[in-house]
C-alpha cells in the first residue's frame, strides 16, 4: 500500500468517498474540471470540514433542503468575518445534505489565486475567481454558485458593524435574469464573531496587497453558527433598466436581512 | 473521364514534427509543398522541399511555379527560438509576405497555426476562454510580441481579404512523440522546474490529434479564430508527477524572485518570459472548433503522459 492510499483510507471515511463520488460532477479523465476542481482533493476537504462544522462551529442549518437539486442556481448570502468560514460552511451545508447533495462552487476574492498554496488548494475545493465570465460559464454549467454581493465590503468589516448588510452589487442579479437560475437567499449567522476586528490598517493592507488588513485575535473563535436557507426566488429575463434590477436587488437584500433576524432570533448565546 | 485535379498546398514549418504529421496526412490526396526557414528535410520524392527565408524574393517563386490552392502555415517561430529580433522578423513580417502572395497568387484557403499563449497567463483570468476574449500576452513579456502581432495580421488579412478564407487555430499545449516545445521538453524530461505552491491547470493536445484538426480545419473552408483543446483538464505538477518527473521547486514569493531566477538559470525548458504560464492558469475553451469542424481528440491525457513516462531521455 502506498503512502497516499494508507493516508487516504486514514483520513476519509468510507461513507465520505461513497457520498462524493454519488455526486457526479462533470470532470475531465483525471478528476479535475477547467476551475481546478478536484474530485479526490475535495473529499480531504470534506472530512476535514465535517469536523469543522459539526465540532467546532456546531453549525444548525435551516431549509437546506430548499436549495434546487439541478440546474444552475445562485446562493446569495451575507458575508462576515475576514476570512470565507461562511462561504466553507455553506457549501458544507449543501454537499452533506443527505437527499440530493450538491458541490457548490464560491467566487472567491481576487487576491486569492496569487497566494501560493492557498490559491490552488481553494480551487481544487471548488472555489472559484469571482469573475462574472467565470460565474456566467458555470452557471451555464448547471453549477450552484455561491456569491457574496458585498464581497471583501462584507467580510472586512468591523465586529462594531456586526450583521449590518453593506452595498450589494447588482452582477449577480443579471447572471440570474441571463441564466434563469433561481436565487436562494442564506443567512449566516455566527461568523461575525469568529474573528472579531476592530480597526482595519490599510496602509500595511496595501503595502503586502491584500484587501485588508485586521487588527483581531490571532485565533478562530468558535461561535455557533446559524445558516438559514430562504425559499428559491424567481426572476424573469426581461429588458429592464438598471434601476428596476437595483429594485430586484434589494428584495433579495431583504430578504437576507428577514432570514438574519430569524438567525439572531434564534441564537441562544454566543459560543 | 477526367479525374479531378489534385489541391496544391504549401505546408510551412516543415521540420516540424506536426508538419510531418500534416503532410503524411495529406500527401495521398493533394499534391504538397514543404518549406521551412530553418533546414532542409527530405520528404519523400513526391514532395519537393525547400529551406527559404519567406522575406527573400525567391520565395515568390515557389508561387509562380506550383500555383497552389491552399497555404498551411504551421512555420510560427516559438518563443525559445531565436532572438527577439530575428523572431519577429520570420513570424510577422514573413507571415505579411506570405499572406501578401497567397493574396496576389489567389490562394483560396490559409490555416495559420498560433498558440494560446497570445491570452496570456494573469491571476485575474477566467476558466474557458473563447475566442473573443482580450489577447494580454504582450502586456506579459516582448517576448510573446511577436505571437500576437502574427495573429493580428492574420486577422487583418482575414476581413480584408474574405477569399483568402483564413482561419487561425490557438491550441493548448501540442506534445507528444517528436515535438520539441518547451512543455514537451519539460514533460520528457527526468526533473522539471515548477513554482512553489502554483499548479495552473493546464490542457495538452496530442500532435496526432492537433494534425487532425489541421486537416479538418484545411477541408472545411471556415473563416475564424478557433481555440483547440481537448475536454479534458490537469493541474500541472499533477501532469508532471503522471509523467514520472521529479519536482523541483523555485521559490515563488515574492514574484521577483522567480522572476530573477529564471533569468538567471536561462534555461530553454523554463524560460522566465512563460514563467507566468506556470503559475495562473489560460484554460480555453475548444468546443466552438469541435462543433464546427466535427473535432474530436482520440487520445487521452493519460495515453499521452505514459508516453513520455516510458520515453525519459532528451527528446
Amino acid at each position: 500500500m502506498s503512502l497516499a492510499t494508507y493516508l487516504k483510507s486514514k483520513l476519509i471515511p468510507a461513507d465520505i468517498d461513497k457520498h462524493i463520488n454519488r455526486i457526479r460532477k462533470p470532470i475531465g479523465s483525471l478528476g479535475y474540471d477547467p476551475w481546478g476542481y478536484n474530485n479526490e482533493a475535495i473529499k480531504y476537504g470534506f472530512a476535514l470540514t465535517r469536523q469543522i462544522y459539526e465540532k467546532y462551529f456546531r453549525v444548525e442549518a435551516h431549509g437546506v433542503e430548499q436549495v434546487p437539486a439541478e440546474g444552475p442556481v445562485l446562493i446569495i448570502a451575507n458575508h462576515s468575518g475576514q476570512l470565507p468560514i461562511d462561504g466553507l460552511l455553506i457549501g458544507y451545508a449543501l454537499a452533506s445534505r443527505p437527499e440530493q447533495p450538491r458541490i457548490p462552487r464560491a467566487m472567491i476574492e481576487r487576491f486569492f489565486p496569487t497566494v501560493p498554496w492557498l490559491g490552488n488548494l481553494l480551487n481544487e475545493m471548488g472555489a472559484v475567481l469571482g469573475d462574472p465570465v467565470n460565474c456566467a460559464k458555470m452557471l451555464a454549467n448547471n453549477e450552484a454558485v455561491i456569491v457574496f454581493p458585498e464581497g471583501i465590503r462584507g467580510s472586512g468589516k468591523l465586529y462594531k458593524d456586526r450583521y449590518q448588510l453593506k452595498r450589494f452589487g447588482n452582477g449577480f442579479m443579471h447572471l440570474a435574469m441571463k441564466y434563469n437560475a433561481p436565487i436562494v437567499p442564506v443567512g449566516v449567522v455566527g461568523c461575525e464573531e469568529t474573528i472579531p476586528a476592530i480597526a482595519n490598517i490599510k496602509p500595511l493592507a496595501k503595502a503586502l496587497g491584500i484587501p485588508y488588513a485586521p487588527v483581531a485575535l490571532p485565533a478562530v473563535l468558535p461561535a455557533k453558527v446559524h445558516l438559514n436557507f430562504g425559499a428559491p426566488m424567481y426572476f424573469d429575463n426581461t429588458e429592464i433598466p438598471e434601476e428596476l434590477v437595483t429594485e430586484r436587488v434589494e428584495t433579495v437584500k431583504a430578504e437576507i436581512s428577514r432570514l438574519i433576524d430569524k438567525g439572531l432570533s434564534e441564537r441562544k448565546k454566543l459560543f | 473521364m477526367t479525374t479531378p485535379k489534385r489541391p496544391h498546398i504549401l505546408v510551412t514549418g516543415a521540420a516540424g514534427a506536426l508538419a510531418q504529421q500534416v503532410i503524411d496526412q495529406l500527401r495521398d490526396t493533394c499534391d504538397l509543398v514543404a518549406v521551412d526557414f530553418r533546414e532542409q528535410v527530405y520528404l519523400g520524392d513526391d514532395i519537393p522541399s525547400y529551406c527559404i527565408d519567406f522575406n527573400k524574393r525567391v520565395f515568390e517563386d515557389l508561387f509562380r511555379r506550383y500555383q497552389f490552392d491552399g497555404v498551411i502555415h504551421l512555420g510560427r517561430i516559438q518563443s525559445s527560438q531565436l532572438t527577439r529580433m530575428r523572431r519577429y522578423n520570420a513570424n510577422v513580417l514573413g507571415t505579411q509576405k506570405l499572406l501578401d502572395l497567397s493574396h496576389k497568387y489567389g490562394i483560396k484557403r490559409v490555416v495559420v497555426l498560433s498558440t494560446y499563449h497570445v491570452y496570456g497567463a494573469v491571476a485575474y483570468n477566467p476558466a474557458l476562454i473563447d475566442e473573443s476574449a482580450p489577447l494580454k500576452a504582450a502586456g506579459l513579456s516582448a517576448d510573446l510580441v511577436d505571437s500576437v502581432e502574427l495573429e493580428n495580421l492574420a486577422n487583418i488579412y482575414l476581413w480584408r481579404y474574405p477569399d483568402l478564407n483564413i482561419t487561425i487555430l490557438r491550441p493548448c499545449n501540442i506534445v507528444g512523440p517528436g515535438v520539441r516545445n518547451t512543455m514537451s521538453t519539460l514533460l520528457a524530461s527526468e526533473r522539471a522546474p515548477v513554482l512553489a505552491g502554483f499548479s495552473p491547470m493546464m490542457q495538452f493536445i496530442h500532435i496526432d490529434d492537433m494534425a487532425d484538426a489541421i486537416v479538418l480545419a484545411y477541408k472545411k473552408p471556415v473563416r475564424g479564430v478557433f481555440n483547440v483543446a481537448p475536454q479534458d483538464w490537469v493541474a500541472y505538477q499533477h501532469a508532471l508527477r503522471l509523467c514520472g518527473c521529479k519536482r523541483i521547486p523555485i521559490p515563488s514569493i515574492p514574484p521577483i524572485v522567480p522572476s530573477l531566477i529564471l533569468r538567471t538559470l536561462n534555461m530553454r525548458r523554463f524560460p522566465s518570459y512563460l514563467m507566468a504560464f506556470f503559475k495562473y492558469p489560460v484554460v480555453i475553451d475548444g468546443r466552438a472548433f469541435a462543433r464546427e469542424f466535427n473535432f474530436k481528440p482520440r487520445r487521452p491525457l493519460q495515453e499521452i503522459f505514459r508516453f513520455y513516462r516510458n520515453n525519459k531521455s532528451p527528446v
